[in-house]
Parts: C-alpha cells; sequence; structure tokens
C-alpha cells in the first residue's frame, strides 16, 4: 500500500489483513456517501414536499431539475466555454496568443505525424470492424449455436481498453529470436517460416495497424451484434419479392440486404470513428504514443496534463470536438429518429 | 441468400473468427495460473503440455505487490468498486428527477432545457477536462471575485465521482426522459386527483415502473465507470488511496519488465467483473450498450 510495510515480514496475511481493513473503510466511505445522498434527497424531499399551493410547481421544479443544471453548467457548459478561451492564451493563461497554439498544431513536424495517425486509425479500424462485423451478421445467423459464437466475439466489448491492450500486449510480445518466444504472434510468425520476426511495437509503421487490431478486436462484435439485429428486422417479403425477381447471394446481398440496412450501417461505422477519434488508452497503455504511435487524444493528454501545456492542450481538445462534432451530432440524430419510428 | 451464405466455408470462417476473438484472453487468463518459471521459459500454449497450474500469482498481485513497487493492486481494486457504484447511482437518480421534471411538471421553457441536454452529448470529455480539474483544484473566480472557493478534494473520491456524475447527466437525462415520458397519463392524472405531491408521485409511481430503463442504465454507466481511464487517470491521479484498476495497470503495463505472470493475473482481475455482469446479465447489457454507444 503507502510502502511503509516492513517488506522482510514473511507473513503475507498482515498484508491481506490491513487490505481488507482498508477495503472495509474505503467501500464504508462510498456507501456512506450514497446513504448521505438518497437521505438529503429524502428530507428535501419530506420538506419540499409539504409545501402547498403557488410554492408548490416552482419548488418541484427547482428540486427537481436543479441538480441537473446546475451540474451540467458547472462540470460541462461553463468547461467547454473556457477551454475554447484557454486555447487562445499561453500556458499559464496570462498572455494571448491568438491562434498560435492553433498554428503549432497544424504546423509542427511532430503533430503532423499525430495527425496522420489519427487519420489512418479513423479510416482503417471502423472500416475493418463495420466490414468484418456485417460478414459475420450475415453468417452466424444461420449457424447452430449462434449465441455462442456472438457471444465470445463480443466479448471484448465489455472490457476496458486497458486490459484489452494488456491482452494484445502480450500477444505482440517478442524476444530475441534465440530464446523460447512467449508473446503468440513472434510464435506464429516463426513456425510460419519468418526466422527472425521484428519487434513489432518498434516497427514503424506496422506498429500503427498492430494497435489498431485492438480496437477492431474490440468494435468488431459491437458492430456485428447492430447489423445482426438490423438484417432480421428486414421484412421477408423484401428478400422473398427480390429472390422472385432472380436475385440470388451476392447480388441479393448488394441490392436488397445492404440498402435495407443502410442507415444501420452509418450508425454503426460512425459510433465506431467516434470512439476511435476519442480513445487514447490503446496506445498509452501498449506504446506510450512512442514509436511514431501517437494520436490526438493522447497528445491532447500529454500536453495538458504531463507537460501542462494547457494552451496547446486546449487547442487539441478543439480540434478534437470539431473532428467528432458532426459525427456525433449525424448519429444522435439518426438514433434518436430509429428510436422514434420504432 | 440463406442457401449459398449457408456452405460448410461460411461456417468454418465463422469459427475461425471466434477461435481468433477468443485465443488472446484465453492466453491472459492460462499465463496468469502459471508458476513464474514456466511463464519465462515458455509459450502459454505449451500449457497443455504441461498443464500445471496454480492460483498463488493472484494471491501475489492482490497482496504482496512483486512489480518492483510494495503492495498489491487490491487497494486499486477497492477503488474501482469505491468509484464505480456512487458514479452509477448518482447521476442515476438527479437524471431520473431531471427526466421526470421535464415530462411531466412542465414548464415554459422546459423544451428548451430538455433539448439543450440532449445536445450537450456532443461535447467530448476531452473538452472539459482541463477547466474541471482547474476548479477542483484553485476554485473558480471571476474579475477577482471568488465564485466558488477551491474545494480540498484531494485524495478522496469526490472529484471522480463529481466528473463522472457530470459527464453521464446528458445520456442519462435524455434515455430515462424517453422512458418516463411515456408512463400512461390516465395513471399520472389520477395521481395528482388524489392529491399526491409531485415528490410522492416520483418516489411511489415513476421510480417503481422504470425499473428496466433504470437497469439497463445502470449497468452500462457502471461498466463505463469501471472501465474508464481517461477520467480515473484526470482526477484520482496515481496513488494507492484513490487511483483505480485501469489507471495502475496502465501504469504497470509501461513501467514493467518481464513479470508477465503478475502483470496477467492483474489484468485479468480488472476483467472479472465486466465479463460476470456481461455473461449473466447479457440482454440487459446489450440493451444498455446500445442506448449509450455515443457517451461523451
Amino acid at each position: 500500500m503507502s510502502g511503509h510495510e516492513p517488506v522482510a515480514l514473511p507473513v503475507s496475511s498482515m498484508l491481506a489483513d490491513s487490505a481488507w481493513t482498508d477495503a472495509t473503510v474505503k467501500l464504508g466511505n462510498s456507501f456512506g456517501a450514497i446513504a448521505g445522498f438518497l437521505g438529503i434527497l429524502l428530507v428535501v424531499f419530506f420538506a419540499a414536499g409539504r409545501a402547498r399551493g403557488r410554492l408548490g410547481r416552482p419548488l418541484a421544479i427547482l428540486v427537481f431539475l436543479g441538480p441537473a443544471v446546475l451540474l451540467l453548467i458547472v462540470g460541462l457548459v461553463a468547461p467547454l466555454i473556457r477551454t475554447v478561451y484557454l486555447s487562445f492564451y499561453n500556458d499559464d493563461s496570462t498572455r494571448f496568443l491568438g491562434g498560435r497554439n492553433y498554428g503549432w498544431a497544424l504546423t509542427t513536424g511532430s503533430i503532423h505525424q499525430v495527425l496522420l495517425n489519427t487519420l489512418l486509425w479513423l479510416l482503417v479500424a471502423p472500416l475493418a470492424a463495420t466490414g468484418l462485423g456485417l460478414v459475420l451478421a450475415l453468417l452466424v445467423d444461420r449457424m447452430k449455436r449462434q449465441a455462442v459464437y456472438k457471444s465470445l466475439i463480443f466479448m471484448p466489448m465489455a472490457v476496458s481498453l486497458v486490459g484489452a491492450s494488456i491482452i494484445w500486449k502480450f500477444v505482440y510480445e517478442a524476444r530475441d529470436t534465440s530464446q523460447h518466444q512467449i508473446g503468440l504472434l513472434s510464435q506464429l510468425a516463426i513456425s510460419l517460416g519468418w526466422s527472425h520476426p521484428p519487434n513489432w511495437m518498434l516497427s514503424h509503421p506496422l506498429n500503427n495497424f498492430l494497435l489498431m487490431a485492438v480496437m477492431i478486436w474490440v468494435q468488431t462484435g459491437f458492430a456485428m451484434v447492430v447489423l445482426s439485429a438490423a438484417i432480421k428486422a428486414i421484412p421477408d417479403e423484401v428478400t422473398e419479392a427480390a429472390r422472385l425477381d432472380g436475385a440470388r447471394g451476392v447480388q441479393l446481398f448488394w441490392y436488397v440486404t445492404v440498402p435495407m440496412i443502410r442507415t444501420t450501417l452509418v450508425v454503426v461505422l460512425t459510433t465506431v470513428m467516434i470512439t476511435t477519434l476519442k480513445a487514447f488508452d490503446i496506445v498509452r497503455t501498449m506504446t506510450g504514443g512512442n514509436f511514431g504511435t501517437q494520436v490526438l487524444a493522447n497528445e491532447m493528454y500529454s500536453q495538458s496534463f504531463v507537460q501542462f501545456n494547457v494552451g496547446r492542450g486546449s487547442a487539441l481538445a478543439v480540434i478534437l470536438f470539431l473532428a467528432v462534432l458532426p459525427l456525433v451530432a449525424y448519429n444522435i440524430v439518426q438514433l434518436r429518429k430509429e428510436r422514434e419510428t420504432r | 441468400m440463406r442457401k449459398s451464405f449457408s456452405s460448410p466455408l461460411a461456417s468454418v470462417f465463422v469459427i475461425a473468427v471466434t477461435v481468433l476473438w477468443t485465443i488472446p484472453t484465453f492466453g491472459l487468463l492460462a499465463t496468469s495460473l502459471r508458476p513464474k518459471q514456466d511463464v519465462t521459459d515458455s509459450g502459454w500454449w505449451e500449457v497443455f503440455a504441461h498443464p500445471q497450474l496454480i492460483l498463488s500469482n493472484y494471491h501475489t498481485v492482490l497482496f504482496e505487490g512483486g512489480f518492483g513497487v510494495s503492495g498489491g493492486l487490491m487497494p486499486y481494486l477497492v477503488n474501482s468498486l469505491a468509484i464505480s457504484i456512487p458514479a452509477t447511482v448518482f447521476p442515476l437518480v438527479i437524471a431520473a428527477m431531471a427526466a421526470y421534471a421535464l415530462a411531466w411538471v412542465r414548464f415554459k421553457g422546459s423544451d428548451t432545457v430538455f433539448f439543450v441536454i440532449f445536445a450537450l452529448q456532443v461535447v467530448p470529455l476531452q473538452m472539459a477536462l482541463i477547466p474541471l480539474l482547474q476548479l477542483f483544484s484553485g476554485g473558480a473566480h471571476l474579475g477577482g471575485v471568488t465564485v466558488l472557493p477551491s474545494l480540498d478534494l484531494h485524495g478522496t473520491y469526490a472529484p471522480v465521482w463529481l466528473a463522472h456524475t457530470m459527464f453521464a447527466l446528458p445520456l442519462a437525462t435524455f434515455l430515462l426522459h424517453n422512458f418516463i415520458s411515456q408512463l400512461p397519463r390516465d395513471l399520472m392524472e389520477a395521481a395528482v386527483v388524489d392529491g399526491a405531491s409531485h415528490f410522492k408521485i416520483f418516489r411511489s409511481i415513476v421510480l417503481p415502473l422504470c425499473t428496466p430503463a433504470l437497469a439497463s442504465f445502470a449497468i452500462f454507466e457502471f461498466l463505463w465507470v469501471w472501465n474508464d481511464l481517461l477520467v480515473a487517470l484526470t482526477f484520482a491521479g496515481g496513488t494507492p488511496e484513490v487511483a483505480p484498476m485501469t489507471v495502475r495497470l496502465a501504469q504497470l503495463s509501461g513501467s514493467f519488465g518481464g513479470r508477465w505472470e503478475l502483470l496477467t493475473a492483474g489484468a485479468f482481475l480488472s476483467l472479472i467483473v465486466p465479463l460476470i455482469v456481461f455473461f449473466g446479465l447479457q440482454r440487459y447489457f446489450v440493451r444498455g450498450l446500445l442506448a449509450g454507444s455515443v457517451k461523451g
């Protein structure tokens, strides 16, 4: 824990004991906070519930809506404005720089690499995940025990990107070829006849694609599940009619299935794009942004919270915002439209 | 179409993808159960030839450390729980209240408020991090006047809870509003006629009837917080007092040389909770995920 325990003590049960005490205190605090929160609400509800007449309605609005509105203003609206403001200033926000932080972002060589990588991620990972998801959705529905396959392919979506990164870092682990390999990829390369496979994480530009593979691994199941539901929702009459007209196999797929699920396809693609643009976990965990693998979301984090270049970090955050804005806006409108018609 | 795609080739393809998708996780689990010497000497696939499995790696990472640092992952695992549970309950309750007000205590401008909350979903977390961190550590000042004093929350869970609650509200309010506004009008009007206050209606009618929607969102939000790295890294720092598993694992993954039997055990510990939720509550999980897939 805090490093004060005498390391020489062989009694690991003592460490375990203090860990359990620590756990009890912490979880006690958490449940205490929840109890306190609900307790306050109960008191407020009780007090405000007694108000009658003209005061009743405004009071109800204030109590019900007030907390959410206040938290949103403090937590999202004001910070949003302030980040835009900070992006025009220097790092301790004392000197107005105009657009110089943006100029830095668009003209610095190392940032060019970052923007290029981000663009590459944005094109490759979503297209691969959606394409593979679509193929799987088409194929899996005709198989026995499809629920098992679907579950297993969908499973990576449940785990954290940090966890996924460690899983894959282990797959990519490379050792000197004189030793036994413990990483699956190196072993596979060797058994396929590649006698000296490289250290994967250090090989630019290959390493970028190996990192993207993690995102594809996570998102393919999501694409498959959503697209499979969309395909099942195509009315039988439509496919029957096309079949009577002589459409078969691939033709039926391109001219009937794909157009019928086009909206869902675009929603899935943009959803994965948004996740890809904002995800910094994979790059941060696997390479730390080194070896030419840096992306925008992680560069933003490093500038802001590692190097404390608040102005530049804010400018990068604004660029990220502008990049996801059209995607998110489109996505939300589509999803909500779909929900309303359902 | 049905016929042409149902060839044996298609089945082989799906099975191949499934195996490929499962093997990396299986390798992680297998490695975490092997003795240190075996892990250094041979790949995890040799486990089938030498099936010697132990649990002591888990004991080591939980309670003793051995990452070249003292102390195990136990405090971080506890932190993950201690962060995730309140960070699920707070936004759920606050959003349900707001959704009820916007749906049933309508007032002039309530549509506008709803639309603004809805639109806030487009703001990525990255846009709010720096100012919110400055606010938590330095307070808020407008033209030399202190609007909000600096809150001494450092080393507590409060900033992480608060940040997660704030960031979850737009989506939570929107989803719960969809559900709450669909409740039968007759029922609500009957309650008003009976003289029930809004507070009573909310507690005894709205909350019980919304349980499915609340459960779906709770599962989504719990896993979102449990798996989050960005908010935790920014607002919790890296200390064993507050930081969750994701933060610690990201640190260890970077600073770590060769102790794969421990890192894999640590990683698997962080996966257990999401995997239980996934396999146990898959239907709710999918529903929550689909509804929430464009969050923050």
